[in-house]
């Protein structure tokens, strides 16, 4: 318990992939939010990179999480620019009101 | 050590829980607040066990990015009112034992994969980037990121510019009723069609047309 190895960190990054999963079930009112679990999930794969990286002593984890940031921050920014415009033209974000293809 | 262990686990606690609250907030400003904390501590882990340049940048892109944009779409597009309209939590309920099952079965599943490691083959290191004590973290993160990987940071630029036009192109709109500046108008524009001479009779004055 008192000595932090891998382990505790993989097991932070897992805890928090699964709140982040849990999240994107739990919500149907707002479409944000499930944004922001799909921000979590990718917090806890850099959580995982990171701490592989510092554990191996190998430093491409590292440069393999910028890359992920890069990613998220993109995605973050269409999304957001995506549920902008759906708000524009429906009047509103709910998960259950989002369902014009019938799929 | 206990120190590590400590900070560890403090750290660790608020990140889960308010990872926790990111999900169940009933106020989406709320859930970005507790988004930024799940961040913040997160990237003071990083800092902690040695990756000190990436834990910065996390900073600096979730918290003072992402979570800023997160804010301003919340505040853009009215959602307490639309929450007041329908307050039941009826999907909540209905998918909260689906979304438990499948959290508890990957959760499973992800710590099999961790009590797994102990079992693994021999490693085998991709590359010659191994950690060096003699130099910063950020000095030896440069030295591989500039050198064995510019490409893939180049792309990782390309794919920053596509989101960015990507997000104005999808949000941009053409005004009804608003005067637009049009730049090869005033460019074209050329002396006679703009200036004209006209002979004033004394005591008449100039009548303009528009």
């Amino acid at each position: 318990m008192i000595e932090i190895g891998l382990g505790h960190y993989l097991t932070l990054a897992a805890i928090i992939f699964t709140i982040g999963i849990i999240g994107i079930f739990l919500n149907r009112k707002n479409i944000i939010i499930i944004l922001m679990s799909i921000e979590l999930i990718l917090l806890a794969v850099n959580i995982n990179l990171v701490s592989f990286s510092i554990y191996l002593q190998n430093l491409v984890g590292q440069v393999f999480a910028m890359f992920i940031l890069t990613v998220a921050a993109a995605e973050a920014a269409v999304g957001l620019a995506i549920i902008v415009i759906y708000y524009k033209n429906k009047g509103s974000i709910s998960v259950e009101h989002i369902d014009s293809l019938k799929g | 050590m206990l120190a590590h262990s400590l900070f560890f686990y403090f750290f660790s606690t608020i990140a889960v829980f308010s990872a926790t609250m990111v999900t169940i907030s009933r106020n989406t400003i709320y859930s970005v607040f507790f988004l930024i904390l799940v961040f913040v501590s997160v990237s003071i882990l990083f800092i902690m066990i040695g990756a000190e340049f990436l834990g910065m940048i996390m900073l600096i892109v979730y918290v003072g990015a992402v979570a800023v944009l997160f804010l301003f779409v919340v505040m853009m597009l009215n959602i307490s009112e639309q929450e007041r309209k329908q307050p039941d939590r009826k999907g909540f309920i209905n998918n909260i034992s689906v979304g438990l099952i499948v959290g508890a079965i990957i959760f499973l599943e992800l710590l099999v994969v961790i009590g797994g490691w102990k079992y693994k083959g021999n490693f085998i290191p991709l590359s010659e980037a191994n950690l060096d004590v003699n130099y910063s973290n950020t000095h030896a993160l440069g030295n591989v990121l500039y050198t064995d990987y510019i490409h893939l940071f180049q792309i990782a630029g390309m794919i920053l510019l596509v989101a960015m036009i990507g997000a104005i192109t999808l949000t941009f709109r053409k005004r009804e009723n608003v005067k637009r500046q049009s730049y090869f108008a005033q460019i074209q524009r050329e002396k006679d069609s703009a200036v004209s001479l006209v002979e004033v009779e004394s005591g008449k004055g100039v009548k303009l047309d528009d």
